[in-house]
């Protein structure tokens, strides 16, 4: 294994009653790499991020996180897997919807997670600077004092990215930020994504094919808990097997 | 916070800690002005049952957790203090004056035929071991039931049916009296506290002051708690427990805390409940108490910090009264006003005053414009 991957997962097996939702997967990604997984639905894409982080546990094979060695995640907890730096943002924008923005990323922020520490932890004048570097990275800072549940449905995903942001995530996982979004906040969300790549490690599972090349330099295809194939967009696209499983599935 | 509340507080708090104590004690009787040794009883009473509902609505509005035994909770602090109020009777007792009870056993005990004081009571006789059971059984118990629910990831109404469930068990057991504590008539009688007489017109009012200073101390606690880190993790997990999983914090330790918190508060107001209603059984602790808990949180306004506080003693005033004027109609009516909080005021009698600004400002909008429409003309 090359010093530069940062996840590794081999041999990687998991059903659920019978249905094999993740058969044999072997993906690499390298540190700092912004990857995109595509898939028709019921590929294994949401199940393979449940887990890497802890939301399901394999019936087989291993996940390492980590460059050089690494760490072994599959028997993890969620909140370990998160202290080792692996952020989520899920496929339905999920903030904390009666909380301000500002409070959003707050919550987010990388330190302490304890219960005592947290009733006696004040936010000092270095969080707050962090935070407010955060929103602007996000394009959020106007808003900060705006209640999360008020904000347009692009906004709200952004906010999660700022969430991960926060926490200083070395790979974030980031399930169809395009979702609901206009073409212009699809564009301002792949323009986020790749000026986040190379400090981040970044996973995008995404539908939207115009969003796919504006973001991807590296494709996986899943295909029934697979990897069928990787490449670049065209690779893929070209690719006759991906062609007849996206085709004879009907058009997405 | 916004200032009516603060100001609202200050006053609640005088008028609660000083003007009715002051009125009981100096007022003279008949007057407009005098408040009865009864009615202090009473508002103490229904104090308890205000400290009760915010222990209720600190789980459920806060943290989204809806616990159906925070009654047993309660009357498990009631017990505590109960079991020693009832060895400070002694030489009270009917029996031991009958001259057949020379252990001074509390009488339940020899109309039962105990021999002996079981051990489990002998340490009773302390006060402060009372009082520090007062805590500890209510925070033990959630600590063992919440880590083996919140552990094993039981959420939402499942959570509720196996509060539900504890509690039903609870209470058979107390009523089979099967820990000797005097089944169904529970323990009453009581005659003395530090060696205060209990039934002394001052003593209750005392009484009654502490269970003010003790809702002064939760409210404060619990303000305290929803501007730190911690608070906001809670309601966090109100919203998206999820969320807050995959940021890394570790809900289950988070539910646990709040929840034996919610069980040390609503112990304490059992305590300071049993000595002035002079009883305790198991009744107390049964499910539909703890529904009627629900209740006046939804009516004076789930998720506020003072709406349990008002809904606890909007209903319990209303059952005082209603229970003697329409006897039958009592539940028909706790049933509705239910029914109208949830379906026309969902921040209850906390939120009335913004719902009327926010109506009073929407006719104002439909009314404004209805001169400029007229005067184009078609």
């Amino acid at each position: 294994m090359s010093s530069q991957v940062i996840l590794a997962a081999e041999g990687v097996n998991k059903s659920f009653d019978g249905f094999k939702a993740i058969n044999d997967l072997n993906f690499y990604l390298d540190e700092g790499e912004l990857r995109t997984v595509i898939g028709p639905n019921g590929a294994g894409k949401s199940t393979f991020l449940d887990l890497i982080t802890g939301r399901t546990r394999p019936d087989s094979g291993r996940i390492v996180f980590g460059t050089g060695v690494g760490e072994e995640i599959t028997s993890k907890k969620e909140y370990e897997i998160y202290q080792m730096g692996i952020g989520r943002k899920f496929q339905t924008p999920s903030v904390f919807t009666e909380h301000t923005v500002f409070d959003n990323i707050l919550l987010g922020l990388k330190g302490e997670r304890g219960v005592f520490k947290t009733l006696f932890a004040k936010p000092g004048s270095e969080d707050r600077d962090r935070i407010g570097q955060v929103l602007k990275t996000v394009g959020l800072f106007e808003k900060r004092h705006d209640q999360a549940g008020s904000l347009a449905h692009g906004q709200k995903q952004w906010l999660e990215i700022g969430m991960l942001l926060a926490q200083d995530a070395k790979l974030l996982l980031v399930d169809e930020p395009a979702a609901g979004m206009t073409d212009e906040e699809t564009h301002k969300t792949g323009e986020l994504l790749l000026s986040l790549a190379g400090k981040h490690s970044i996973i995008v599972i995404e539908h939207d094919m115009v969003f796919v090349r504006q973001i991807a330099s590296k494709v996986t295809v899943l295909h029934q808990g697979h990897v069928l194939c990787e490449g670049t967009v065209d690779d893929v696209q070209n690719d006759p097997e991906v062609r007849s499983v996206y085709l004879g599935r009907g058009k997405h | 916070m916004r200032k009516p509340e603060s100001l609202i507080m200050i006053l609640g708090a005088l008028l609660l800690l000083v003007v009715l104590p002051l009125l009981n004690a100096y007022g003279t009787p008949g007057s407009t002005f005098h408040v009865t040794d009864y009615n202090i009883n009473l508002w103490g009473k229904y104090l308890c049952y205000g400290i009760l509902a915010i222990s209720v609505n600190l789980l459920w509005g806060y943290t989204g957790l809806l616990s159906l035994a925070q009654c047993l909770f309660f009357s498990l602090g009631g017990y505590a203090l109960g079991m020693h109020l009832m060895l400070k009777i002694g030489k009270l007792g009917q029996y031991y004056k009958a001259g057949n009870n020379p252990l001074e056993l509390p009488d339940f005990m020899v109309f039962l035929g105990y021999p002996e004081l079981p051990l489990h009571w002998i340490p009773f006789s302390s006060f402060w071991f009372s009082l520090l059971m007062v805590f500890l059984i209510p925070g033990l118990v959630a600590f063992l039931f919440g880590w083996a629910a919140f552990r094993s990831r039981i959420k939402g109404v499942y959570f509720s049916i196996l509060t539900q469930a504890l509690t039903y068990a609870a209470s058979l057991l107390f009523f089979q009296n099967k820990f000797t504590f005097g089944g169904n008539n529970g323990l009453t009688d009581f005659k003395t506290l530090l060696g205060a007489d209990l039934n002394a017109p001052d003593v209750r009012r005392n009484l009654y002051i502490a269970t003010v200073l003790l809702l002064i101390a939760v409210v404060a606690l619990v303000k305290w708690l929803l501007g730190t880190k911690f608070g906001k993790v809670q309601k966090a997990i109100r919203d998206s427990e999820n969320r807050v999983l995959f940021s890394g914090y570790a809900t289950t330790s988070f539910k646990l805390f709040i929840f034996v918190l919610c069980a040390i508060i609503a112990g304490a107001a059992g305590a300071l409940y049993v000595p002035q209603v002079g009883i305790i059984n198991p009744s107390e602790m049964t499910t539909d108490k703890s529904l009627e808990a629900v209740v006046w949180v939804a009516i004076g306004g789930r998720g506020t910090l003072l709406g349990p506080v008002y809904g606890a003693i909007f209903v319990n005033a209303l059952k005082s009264w209603a229970t003697t004027a329409y006897p039958d109609y009592w539940y028909i009516i706790l049933g509705g006003l239910f029914v109208l909080a949830v379906l026309f005021a969902p921040n209850g009698i906390a939120g009335l005053p913004q719902q009327i600004r926010d109506i009073a400002a929407w006719i104002k909008r439909r009314n404004a414009p209805e001169p400029a429409a007229d005067a184009t003309p078609a």
